[in-house]
């Protein structure tokens, strides 16, 4: 065969002394190749190039999913990949008012359509300022609950130029256990101890810098990202064809509503009721999250949740929470934001039980568009508050 | 071929290359050969038949060897040599020793599951043997070489059959005790056995020509379950694989160029296949993303599938030759730079080469030739068209019994039969073109893209998993709704 004339018929006969030397300079060039790698640290550089918003359209919300072959999307944690590939790094209109949402898989919208989320309803409300600026939403959140996952997308998201962010949280995101846990931290090491200590945070980093040793630097340190990243830009043709990008089963179980007598714990943290304090939840994540905002408004929601009427739902309002520690929280959240000068406000009963889905947070469609109902008004009273 | 099986095989190379010699290196081959049949058989869902199949496999390729086996007027069964005891001997030994990890930890077996207790091996072993032995010697020369024939074409069929399979696959079910309801054409994959049923129907058929040269049982199970070729081919043809193995143990295993074209189509054929192919597949078309997406982005899955299938089979092919030439054997080329050929007939000629010649020394030439000799005889657009139509069609076929793969083979039949009447007619033309570079590079330049786009819209049919999916696709490929 013509074309493999090249590999069968060598100028100069093989010999071993070829082969030796060949398989020398690959194993040298490798090497060469991943101690460069790891000194110039490229990923975030490589995370920025992206066939989204170019080749193709840019994601609706941030990549995340767990079933790549059917959602065209998957779930990575480097933080300008994820951004490089959202409609959010197309430059602004002259016209627009970019506000930002940041929160969890509610606001992301677990089991929605990307035109069903929070943000594709509030984009339809058709909100303007006096001035004439269109009210542009993008959907900043992510299936993740920490703050400190919020803060560090804050953060990165301020070079795009927000007008506003809306932050939805729910206690859920709050436990300091949590913080560095969350996937996204801990696959962002440098970037979240940086944070830390930038914001004089009280969380321990050497978690942390534990995972940014030389091996971890290197391209066989970084495979996953690397290959995470280039999945990423050949499922967006498919976002592109489809304009899917999370697989939506026909079948879902339906949040709990009946529970264990006596079953009062929070999660791990908190087995039993106990009088919370300050300390005990991440507010200052949320103080850091508003140094981040500077003078762009932010506004704190404390997002709808599911409130069963079940069995033993005088102890339990849902699957995450027991009634004496999401009181405690709402109780603590209110005063933080007076005490902090926050922009806050509670939603966390607006909506009902029959519009939430899988979870005590997710909801269904009719859900969202009643959160819509709900939010806008406060956006805009905040805004002309702000332009007053 | 996972990347694990390509490692391991290029490792057993490298062992054979520098401690095999001499005739141990035919040997080698076989034991390597009998144990990839069972460690490259995936898991099937139906108890034990993960370890059945790799032994009807190895029984069949005996049943193959012993029907074209040339014996005399007077002897009723083949003429059976020390060496070729020696090699059913070696084989069942080692079908033994597979079974025999039964007792090993899962992570030692070379098996997709537990395999089964001794003693029905050497009870399905005893009777498969008897049954080969009892038709050999029941049924005579030719009618044995014809009832071989029939029984493999049968077997391919039931197999390609999804209804027959699920059918077939509910009774295996039922009878292991399992629940047939659950029964899909899936339970009954069979490791390579397309490849295997056509390798044996061409030695079958040669004997009938009696152009097939006399095999010994090492050589014909050596060509027929050669390691490298069970999953994806190519289809080697037995008198050239015999001119290799035969020079085996004379030949020069470990030179520099032997390891640098082999250890070279490995690493191509690993870029093409886990590289290339496996990540334009994340966006190639098929019968999810078929419903999914519409017009211009339709024709980019198109796209995407053409060159997957390409990257993925020739890249399969490459690690097959490759793997080849690190254990002495050259296997034939499977791929020629196809969607560069500017005409349909040169595409045949250079996609999935051995299958085609299959099917050309097979179907097409044999039928051709009748239907030249018959009287009156056909008009020749008539012999061209029943000899394409008849050949893709069997071509079809070979991928599974469904309308999707008969249209696709239908389609190239088509094809391939315009491309032939309208070359016929303007030969002269074309030849005409020579002293006219520029306009003959135009032409070339046109039919490369045409037949590409002959192709590639052929794969439609191929790609999807029933005909009604694939119009849907045609319709909206061309602006429909």
């Amino acid at each position: 065969m013509s074309g493999w004339k090249w590999l069968t018929q060598p100028q100069h006969p093989y010999t071993w002394g070829f082969v030796v030397r060949v398989l020398l300079k690959a194993a040298l060039l490798f090497a060469l190749v991943n101690v460069l790698y790891a000194a110039l640290s490229p990923l975030d550089a490589i995370g920025r190039l992206s066939v989204y918003n170019w080749l193709v359209a840019g994601r609706v919300r941030l990549p995340y999913g767990e079933d790549p072959a059917r959602a065209y999307n998957l779930s990575v944690d480097n933080i300008p990949t994820m951004f490089a590939t959202h409609v959010i790094s197309q430059p602004k209109a002259d016209d627009e008012f970019r506000v930002i949402l940041l929160g969890d898989s509610s606001t992301w919208g677990f089991l929605l359509p990307p035109d069903q989320t929070l943000s594709a309803f509030l984009n339809a409300q058709g909100l303007q300022l006096d001035d004439g600026r269109r009210l542009v939403f993008y959907n900043l959140g992510h299936p993740i609950m920490a703050l400190m996952k919020d803060a560090l997308l804050l953060e990165y998201a301020m070079q795009y130029q927000p007008d506003m962010v809306v932050w939805l949280v729910t206690a859920q995101s709050f436990p300091r256990s949590r913080q560095l846990e969350a996937p996204m931290v801990a696959r962002n090491p440098a970037r979240a101890a940086a944070f830390i200590r930038r914001y004089g945070l009280a969380y321990d980093t050497a978690t942390l810098e534990a995972e940014t040793d030389f091996m971890a630097q290197t391209i066989i340190g970084q495979r996953r990202p690397l290959a995470d990243w280039l999945r990423l830009q050949l499922y967006g043709f498919m976002w592109d064809a489809t304009g899917i990008d999370q697989y939506l089963p026909e079948r879902y179980t339906l949040r709990q509503s009946d529970f264990e007598a006596g079953d009062v714990a929070w999660g791990e943290d908190f087995p039993q009721p106990q009088t919370l304090t300050v300390d005990d939840l991440a507010f200052d994540v949320l103080a850091a999250g508003h140094q981040v905002a500077g003078d762009v408004p932010l506004l704190l929601v404390n997002e709808p949740m599911f409130i069963s009427a079940g069995e033993n739902s005088d102890i339990r309002y849902n699957f995450f929470y027991p009634r004496w520690a999401y009181d405690q929280y709402r109780d603590l959240m209110t005063a933080q934001a007076e005490e902090n000068g926050w922009h806050y406000v509670d939603l966390w009963r607006i909506i009902a039980p029959e519009a939430f889905t899988d979870s005590p947070v997710h909801m269904t469609p009719q859900g969202t568009e009643q959160l819509v109902q709900a939010l806008a008004p406060h956006i805009m009273a905040l805004l002309q508050g702000d332009s007053e | 071929m996972t990347l694990i099986h390509i490692a391991v095989f290029s490792t057993l190379a490298l062992l054979y290359a520098v401690l095999v010699r001499g005739r141990g290196r035919a040997w080698a081959l076989l034991a390597i050969s009998v144990v990839a049949v069972y460690w490259l058989q995936p898991f099937v869902d139906v108890r034990y038949l993960d370890f059945a199949f790799p032994t009807a496999t190895l029984l069949i390729a005996i049943g193959g060897w012993a029907a074209t086996k040339p014996r005399d007027a007077d002897t009723p069964s083949p003429i059976f040599t020390r060496d070729d005891l020696k090699t059913l001997i070696v084989v069942l030994g080692l079908v033994l020793a597979v079974a025999a990890t039964r007792y090993l930890a899962p992570a030692l077996r070379p098996t997709a599951s537990r395999p089964p207790p001794i003693e029905t091996v050497i009870l399905g072993l005893a009777l498969g043997l008897a049954l080969i032995y009892g038709l050999a010697r029941a049924i005579k020369g030719r009618q044995l070489v014809q009832a071989a024939i029939f029984a493999i074409i049968i077997t391919f069929a039931i197999f390609k059959t999804d209804a027959l399979a699920s059918w077939l696959a509910a009774l295996l079910r039922q009878n292991a005790g399992a629940d047939p309801n659950l029964a899909t054409p899936a339970d009954l994959t069979w490791l390579g056995f397309s490849y295997i049923a056509f390798r044996i129907l061409h030695t079958l058929r040669d004997r009938q020509t009696g152009q097939l040269p006399d095999l010994s049982l090492l050589e014909y199970l050596n060509y027929i379950i050669f390691f490298p070729a069970l999953t994806a081919g190519p289809i080697d043809r037995a008198e050239r694989f015999q001119e290799d193995h035969r020079a085996l143990a004379a030949a020069a295993i470990f030179t520099p160029p032997r390891w640098v074209e082999g250890g070279g189509r490995i690493a191509v054929g690993l870029m093409k296949k886990f590289v290339i192919a496996d990540s334009i597949a994340l966006f190639a078309l098929n019968g999810v993303n078929a419903h999914q997406a519409e017009g211009g982005a339709l024709w980019l899955l198109l796209y995407a599938y053409t060159f997957r299938l390409f990257f993925d089979f020739s890249g399969y092919s490459d690690i097959a030759i490759g793997i080849g030439i690190l254990f002495g054997i050259k296997l034939p080329e499977n791929f020629d730079r196809p969607y560069l050929k500017n005409n349909l007939q040169s595409f045949w000629q250079s996609w999935h080469i051995t299958l085609s010649n299959w099917a050309r020394f097979y179907i097409y030439s044999p039928l051709t030739r009748a239907l030249l000799r018959r009287k009156p005889r056909p008009s020749n657009a008539a012999i061209q068209f029943a000899g394409h139509m008849s050949t893709m069609l069997v071509i079809g076929l070979w991928h599974g019994v469904t309308w999707t793969f008969i249209i696709w083979g239908l389609w190239h039949g088509v094809g391939l039969f315009i491309h032939k009447m309208w070359s016929d007619r303007t030969r002269r033309w074309y030849n005409g073109l020579k002293d006219k570079p520029a306009q003959k590079r135009l032409w070339h330049g046109a039919g490369v893209v045409l037949t590409f786009h002959f192709v590639a819209l052929g794969w439609v049919w191929f790609a999807l998993p029933d005909a009604q999916t694939a119009l849907s696709v045609f319709v909206k490929l061309f602006g429909g709704a």
